[in-house]
């Protein structure tokens, strides 16, 4: 393996390992900042400081966030979107965003367009695309202030010169806008993909200011190396290309975190429970990857057709604000502002931390600030904190008989020692940095996108995959490591000579340095 | 199964019902996901659906048999739409001068057997607890009531454009088949149709009783198993009388949509009982048949339903896809597909394969 920074920036904490070929060199933990630039910056430098500088001669950066999750969750830093749907006159009674949970929608909502036109199963046109009508709409989304368009024709997969053309249109009335198109993001299924493109188009405010502050950092410290930001499969993409989808980064951060916990444990198959500042996420490892949903996945309760972890969510954290009379533990958190807002470290905002600080399962701060803390009080959270997560156990678990569990994420401590269907609780050394340490593992992927025409479907496919292999090796992946993980084909009736569509998408381990380096 | 009384449903009913008729759709039908999405609309604008037994249809009540025609895939491109579902039942009071009593879905499995339940609520007129399949099937002859020899005209179609078409007569139920499918196709392989009105009479005599029942039970049975975390799928056969007969990752699919129809044939590589084992499975909309080492084990009428492992969550021939992780199942046919004129029209030789319909259940005892 070669020799490579892993960056975990999450809702409470930054953290970055070193990981070479022996495994972990060393780590940091730092909070994260409102600006993210800052705490990426400081959790670098005091990288650099407990390895030395040779931690700034290293292959590759490889950064991992939950910071576009943590805001469809909260609800938080999304920009508002109009959404263009050119179908009609069918699928006309389902509007955009019907199936979003009603306060999400309302925070990304900024207007729905009906439009005539779209493409059939065998690329005829529904009826003439209504350009008039599309003029009208960018004028309308312009005025009302909107910047981030998603359009969603239908069958763009199969032909994308319905959206193409919209777009065209769109940035000839408004320069500035900017679009997602639906046939760059998702499969056939309308609703699913056309979620998935407007979550993309409410994540792009975000993805920007968020990427931008990953390379500043990076420049700061001195490190050269190129920056790759890890996706939902347990693969990475270039920054670059992360500024335009960011939907697809979505989920590395349980990937992250549970690939680093099956590398840190030696165990593959297990239970990861992760607890983080803002969130616990429990999901099921399976081989040393996580079990992915079977069908359509839910993000932050929006259903889309991604390949996701199957896991849940609950608002269980190091940060999680404990409250009394009545008790209450979460869901909200004060996030990064942990280190300022939490008792031990000198706030007001009574957390989990005080309540774990305070009963002695976690060293933090200053213990003498929860002396006040009532000890009935002290338990009572406790035991809300673990009958979540027992309740959640039992909700991912398919399987009767007890599995173990690793405990990993820096609010593992707040994990139980015993849970109903658990045999035994593992921690491991660098629990805390487990994201981090599943980031700087994160394989390449390449991928095959093509239409063969006069070949065998089996010719086409097998064509399909020798490409996505050579793409996979020549981003730096090693040969015989890769292995598929996604093989589709699609009938294209519009064009003659049996035409298909193949898609084939590999990953593989990152391939060791050569000797020369 | 018990005699239902008229009842209100609810909209946990429908809830239940989706499931369960994704389950019994054996692949086809469509996903009822848009559907309910609708229905759900409806009933949260005041709508309400009532489901009618069967046994209280007088003999000369006019029913309406609908459904959503053409390839399940090109159902998840144009999203269910309530106006576009009931534009052919209007079309068909206009020709017959006559306004229907009730209505009921031609096939209880998949998006149908909401579609005819979505019309009803956005019409008021009452749903019969009942269909002309139980289950799903692709051809328009393979019903309960070609079985019977039933009158097969006139059938109205309509599509998402002003496009509407009537056929006031067919020689058979197979040139209705083939004329309607012809038009479906041009119309973008996806249609609403109302099929040959059936009287009172020849629903109690004809039809596939009190099948929205059996998808509602069916679903609260998967969504009962679910919260107490037992098996979905051991629910399904428990409720159903079926078999399970391969658990497995999908490791390939091959599908084309062609004359209306999506066609094609999945693979399976077999996980834990199965492990080294491989399954095939054939589809025209629905699975045909399913076999191993090139040996048909099962086969239409028989129910062949692929579910997930895990949720139990019916999986459609337009949505299974590499990797799933999916248990394959065996449901008993209705009986009225096990006679000579039942097999002849939904047997394996109606979907072009050339042997004899074995039943999977016969080989067990």
């Amino acid at each position: 393996m070669s020799r490579r920074i892993g960056i975990d920036v999450g809702g409470t904490n930054t953290d970055a390992v070193l990981v070479d070929i022996n495994g972990v060199v060393g780590a940091m933990k730092s909070p994260t900042t409102a600006d993210v630039t800052g705490g990426v910056r400081q959790a670098l430098s005091g990288l650099i400081e407990t390895i030395g500088p040779c931690a700034k001669n290293i292959d590759s950066a490889m950064i991992g966030t939950t910071h576009f999750v943590n805001a469809v969750v909260q609800r938080k830093g999304l920009n508002k979107i109009a959404a263009l749907r050119i179908t009609l006159p069918g699928s006309a009674s389902l509007r955009p965003l019907v199936d979003w949970p009603k306060d999400l929608a309302k925070v990304v909502d900024g207007g729905s367009y009906f439009i005539s036109g779209g493409n059939e199963y065998d690329g005829r046109e529904v009826v003439p695309l209504d350009e008039e009508a599309v003029v009208s709409a960018a004028r309308s989304i312009q005025n009302n202030g909107i910047t981030s368009i998603g359009i969603t024709a239908s069958f763009s997969p199969l032909n994308s010169s319905c959206e193409d053309r919209v777009a065209e249109i769109i940035l000839r009335e408004c320069p500035e806008m900017r679009i997602t198109c639906s046939h760059s993001l998702g499969r056939i299924g309308l609703l699913e993909r056309e979620n998935a493109t407007l979550l993309n188009a409410a994540l792009l405010d975000l993805a920007a200011s968020t990427t931008d502050a990953f390379r500043t950092a990076l420049d700061e410290v001195g490190i050269k190396a190129p920056l790759y930001i890890t996706l939902n499969d347990g693969t990475v993409t270039s920054a670059k290309l992360a500024r335009k989808f960011p939907v697809y980064c979505f989920a590395s951060g349980p990937t992250n975190s549970m690939r680093g916990a099956a590398f840190l444990s030696g165990i593959d198959n297990a239970i990861v429970c992760d607890v983080g500042g803002t969130t616990a996420d429990i999901g099921c490892l399976i081989n040393g990857f996580p079990r992915e949903a079977n069908n359509v996945v839910e993000i932050g309760g929006v259903r889309t057709l991604f390949r996701m972890p199957d896991l849940i969510s609950i608002g269980i954290g190091g940060g999680t604000i404990v409250r009394e009379n009545p008790l209450s533990v979460g869901p909200d958190s004060v996030g990064f502002r942990l280190l300022e807002e939490a008792r031990v470290f000198g706030g007001s905002q009574l957390t989990l931390t005080d309540i774990a600080v305070a009963s002695g399962l976690m060293d933090a701060g200053d213990k003498a600030q929860t002396s006040e803390i009532p000890e009935t009080l002290i338990e009572a959270a406790l035991n809300s904190a673990h009958q979540k997560i027992a309740v959640t156990v039992d909700q991912i678990k398919t399987d009767s008989q007890d599995v173990p569990m690793i405990a990993v994420g820096g609010g593992a401590p707040l994990i139980p020692e015993t849970i109903p269907g658990i045999s035994v609780v593992h921690r491991v050394p660098y629990h805390g940095v487990a994201n981090a340490v599943g980031a700087a593992i994160a394989q390449i992927s390449g991928e095959a996108d093509q239409v063969f025409q006069d070949l065998t479907r089996d010719a086409a496919l097998a064509a399909a995959l020798e490409t996505a292999v050579q793409n996979a090796v020549k981003s730096g992946a090693d040969r015989s490591t890769v292995k598929t993980i996604e093989m589709e084909d699609l009938p294209i009736a519009y064009l003659p000579g049996h035409a298909i569509r193949a898609r084939v998408r590999v990953v593989g381990d990152i391939a060791r340095r050569s000797k020369d380096r | 199964m018990g005699n239902a009384q008229n009842r209100l449903l609810k909209i946990d009913d429908i809830e239940a019902m989706a499931v369960g008729t994704w389950i019994l759709g054996t692949g086809g039908g469509g996903s009822p996901y848009l559907n309910l999405l609708n229905l759900r609309e409806l009933y949260a604008a005041g709508r309400a659906v009532t489901l009618k037994d069967p046994m209280t249809l007088p003999d000369d009540a006019l029913v309406a048999v609908l459904s959503s025609q053409g390839a399940p895939l090109v159902g998840q491109e144009r999203l269910a739409d309530p106006a576009m579902a009931l534009k052919p039942l209007r079309i068909m009071e206009e020709y017959l001068g006559r306004k229907f009593d009730a209505l009921m879905p031609v096939e209880i499995g998949g998006g149908n057997g909401l579609h005819a339940i979505m019309v009803a609520a956005a019409t008021g007129l009452p749903a019969i607890d009942a269909d002309a399949m139980g289950r799903a099937y692709p051809e328009a002859q393979m019903t309960s009531f070609a079985v019977a020899k039933l009158q097969c005209y006139p059938l109205a179609i309509s599509d998402i454009r002003e496009n509407d078409v009537v056929i006031p007569k067919a020689h058979s139920w197979k040139w209705m088949e083939r004329t309607s499918r012809k038009i479906c196709t041009e119309f973008g392989s996806q249609a609403s149709t109302c099929k040959a009105p059936r009287s009172g009479k020849e629903v109690r005599e004809h039809g596939i009783l009190y099948t929205c029942n059996k998808a509602i039970s069916l679903g609260e049975a998967v969504l009962k198993a679910r919260e107490k975390h037992l098996s979905p799928v051991d629910a399904i056969l428990d409720e159903c009388d079926g078999s399970r007969i391969f658990s497995g990752k999908v490791t390939d699919v091959e599908r084309r949509t062609t004359g209306g129809f999506l066609r094609g044939r999945t693979t399976l590589d077999g996980l834990g009982d199965y492990v080294n084992r491989k399954f095939d499975l054939d589809f025209q909309n629905e699975f045909s048949v399913g076999s191993e080492n090139d040996e048909a084990i099962v086969m239409t009428p028989d129910l062949i339903c692929v579910v997930d492992s895990i949720s139990g969550e019916g999986i459609g021939t337009e949505s299974i896809r590499y990797g799933q992780r999916v248990d394959v199942l065996v449901l008993p046919a209705p009986e009225i597909f096990l006679s000579p004129r039942g097999l002849e029209l939904v047997g394996p030789r109606a979907f072009g394969f050339d042997f004899d319909y074995r039943s999977y259940f016969k080989d067990q005892r």
